[in-house]
């Protein structure tokens, strides 16, 4: 492919992928955000960056992940041979760690000597934990009292790992507000604070940055498809919250076009009212926590909290480069409904001996609707980004089952 | 109009005055009480009237404004009513420059173009947009600019000289120092900090420097307008409508408090 139609070329200079991205931020944060980036640009060329990266990505999290093929999930629906890319392996047990070392290590060669960041389910929060007891520097995480209540095991791990865990009742009290109230500290502390967001969202160069430490997904993916299969996949297919497991799978391949690739969004009780999360699928562009991209909002751009069975997929935007990539055509999002879910949830643990976490079960579930269209000689990568451990609760409740 | 703000600090300036700006944001608690308010505030004292845009999602405001846009919202305020209400208020005066302060979804929800031209046709003199840096300009500032609206720019603690410069490129009506690194209502400022940081920025340009962030006091009222153009109060004014349940008392508090500024600027 030649460099102009690359898909791969964004942001631009100014954060943008399309229209989508951007800095709107308080002029506060943008001498903050301006250093970062150019510190970020100055580790990403950086050998030694890279390589300490590279060895706690091995040696920390257990990287490269396995890529798996789902025999008997693929015998049981009858279709295009299935494989699980597992980050669900990894160290904290979902793909959020590959991203939190990445901006980690980036802090301290910063000189910052506190992290801050947001969670929902409280897997990020796991992850950023973990990392700041790793690199031995204190951190705040913040989190909506709703999502406190419904995710009390991360709460407890994160607090066993020596964070402070400040419960966020502004708004509506889950993860937008938790990302608001991180901001609302970061601004107020930006002389040794580094801000560890855990999506592909927020300013530039957030978005970029993430994408990056996420990319080792679809780089692995590559390498090990060629390698087990010879061949590139048909298809790639990834739940969709803020869009990093997502990104990070689809990035290097995203000038295969030969490659379909699909982002599954959380549809919760239905497309037909508020009860979802779908942003892309059943929003309109706007600007939210310093980009521009797709968002829940009312007619008067008021934000609109979203619902999923996942609080993982729990939020009302979605990463720039995802919006810019539904415009382009180049990836295809849609909706899946929670009892959807669930049920892929269930099919995946009794076929593969792998409970998956709600986040994936989204994409399951979408694996399971298009088996039937789909030809054996077909290969479907579906990315199995975290682990069910921390859902069980929610499952209980949902199949009104006592544990 | 621009206009309308260089004259009121003229005019001041004449008298060796400074300016009162006061904030208070539209439909707060409701409709009704939020337009009496506003309408009381020339009277009281206030120079120049800051109307904030209710947004759900205020990321550089503290409690007391969170709660204030929140108020607003669930009693059913809407943009469109936000401008209903300017334009009562210009019926009766047509000096006192209004300055709308907001977060930009609202804004590009509503259409740029079709915003610019309802502030024209209603008469608001200048805009404060919290997430639109000057990296953003081409988003809404530039057609502003042209259309003869204020931008009004935030300088912060954290502004670098190289950035200053950059900001003092294309601003019009006055200067917003946010005087703390900070959220609004949050840290209380080190005045002797915010002075030499405001008198830093009088040596690179001539237009009007007004203070806000943290100011709750009197006395904080007073020292600041001995350095500044304008002095900017916001939460203390917002929380009045939070701790008081009866509309007469919000009433009657919210001028004495703007009564006691004024004659402190
Ligand atoms: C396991 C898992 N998958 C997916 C997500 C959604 O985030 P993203 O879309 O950024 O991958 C989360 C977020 O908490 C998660 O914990």
């Amino acid at each position: 492919m030649d460099k102009l139609n690359s898909y791969k070329l964004g942001p631009d200079q100014n954060g943008r992928f399309g229209i989508f991205g951007g800095r709107f931020v308080a002029e506060t944060l943008m001498p903050l955000i301006l250093d970062l980036e150019k510190s970020y640009q100055l580790a990403k060329k950086d050998d030694s960056f890279q390589s300490e990266l590279a060895y706690l990505n091995k040696y920390y999290t257990g990287r490269p992940s396995p890529l798996y093929f789902a025999e008997r999930l693929t015998n049981y629906l009858n279709t295009a041979k299935i494989y699980f890319k597992r980050d669900e392996l990894n160290h904290t047990g979902s793909h959020k760690i590959n991203n939190c070392l990445g901006q980690i290590l980036l802090a301290r060669r910063m000189g910052k000597t506190r992290i801050i960041a947001e969670t929902g389910a409280g897997q990020h929060g796991v992850a950023v934990a973990t990392v700041s007891a790793r690199f031995g520097l204190p951190c705040v995480i913040y989190m909506g009292a709703k999502d406190i209540e419904r995710q009390k095991p991360n709460v407890f791990r994160m607090k066993l790992l020596g964070a402070e865990v400040v419960p966020v009742r502004s708004g509506n009290a889950t993860l937008k507000d938790a990302m608001n109230e991180a901001l609302r500290d970061w601004v107020a502390n930006v002389n040794d604070t580094f801000y560890i967001i855990g999506t592909v969202a927020g300013p530039h160069p957030y978005p970029e940055m993430v994408r990056d430490f996420q990319s080792i997904i679809g780089k692995e993916t590559k390498e090990q498809i060629l390698d087990q299969e010879g061949r590139l996949p048909d298809q790639l297919i990834a739940c969709i919250g803020g869009g990093s497991n997502a990104m990070g799978l689809f990035y290097p391949f995203l000038d295969d076009t030969s490659v379909k690739i699909t982002g599954i969004e959380a549809g919760g009780m239905g497309l037909q009212g508020e009860k979802h999360c779908a942003s892309l699928t059943a929003g309109r562009p706007g600007v939210l926590h310093g980009n521009r991209t797709y968002l829940l909002q009312d007619d008067d751009g008021q934000i609109i909290e979203g619902h999923s069975i996942s609080a993982g997929l729990d939020y009302p935007g979605i990463g720039p480069e995802h919006a810019w990539l539904k415009e382009s055509g180049r990836v295809e999002y849609i909706a899946i409904t929670d009892s959807e879910a669930v049920e892929a949830f269930k099919i995946c643990t009794k076929t593969e001996g792998i409970i998956p976490a709600l986040e994936p079960s989204h994409a399951i579930a979408h694996l399971i609707n298009i088996a039937p269209n789909l030809s054996k000689n077909d290969l479907v990568v579906m990315n199995l980004c975290g682990r069910g451990d921390k859902d069980i609760f929610t499952i209980a409740e949902h199949l009104n089952m006592e544990i | 109009m621009t206009e309308r703000i260089d004259n009121c600090f003229n005019k001041l300036k004449l008298i060796n005055k400074k300016a009162l700006i006061t904030f208070l944001t539209a439909g707060d608690p409701n409709y009704d009480l939020s337009l009496e308010l506003i309408k009381s505030l020339p009277e009281a004292g206030a120079d120049i009237v800051e109307i904030g845009m209710p947004f759900s999602d205020p990321m550089a405001d503290g409690p007391a404004i969170q709660a204030s846009s929140l108020r607003a919202i669930n009693s059913g305020h809407k943009m469109e009513k936000t401008f209903e209400m300017i334009e009562s208020f210009r019926k009766n005066n047509s000096h006192t420059p209004i300055i709308l302060m907001g977060y930009f979804n609202p804004i590009y929800n509503y259409g740029v173009r079709n915003f610019i031209e309802k502030i024209i046709d209603i008469q608001v003199d200048g805009v404060i947009v919290v997430d639109l840096p000057p990296e953003e300009d081409n988003e809404l500032c530039d057609a502003l600019e042209s259309a003869n609206v204020s931008f009004i720019r935030l300088v912060t603690p954290t502004t670098t000289p190289d950035r200053l410069n950059k900001i003092l490129q294309k601003t019009s009506g006055f200067l917003y120092y946010v005087s703390i690194a900070g959220i609004t209502g949050s840290k209380r400022p080190e005045i002797n900090e915010v002075k030499t940081a405001v008198q830093v920025i009088k040596t690179k340009t001539k237009i009007p420097v007004s203070v806000g962030f943290g100011i709750r006091t009197k006395e904080d009222v007073k020292r600041v307008s001995i350095f500044s153009d304008g002095v900017i109060v916001g939460s203390v004014l917002v929380d009045i409508i939070k701790d008081n349940q009866r509309e007469a008392d919000i009433k009657n508090k919210i001028v004495k408090t703007v009564k006691e500024f004024a004659s402190a600027v």
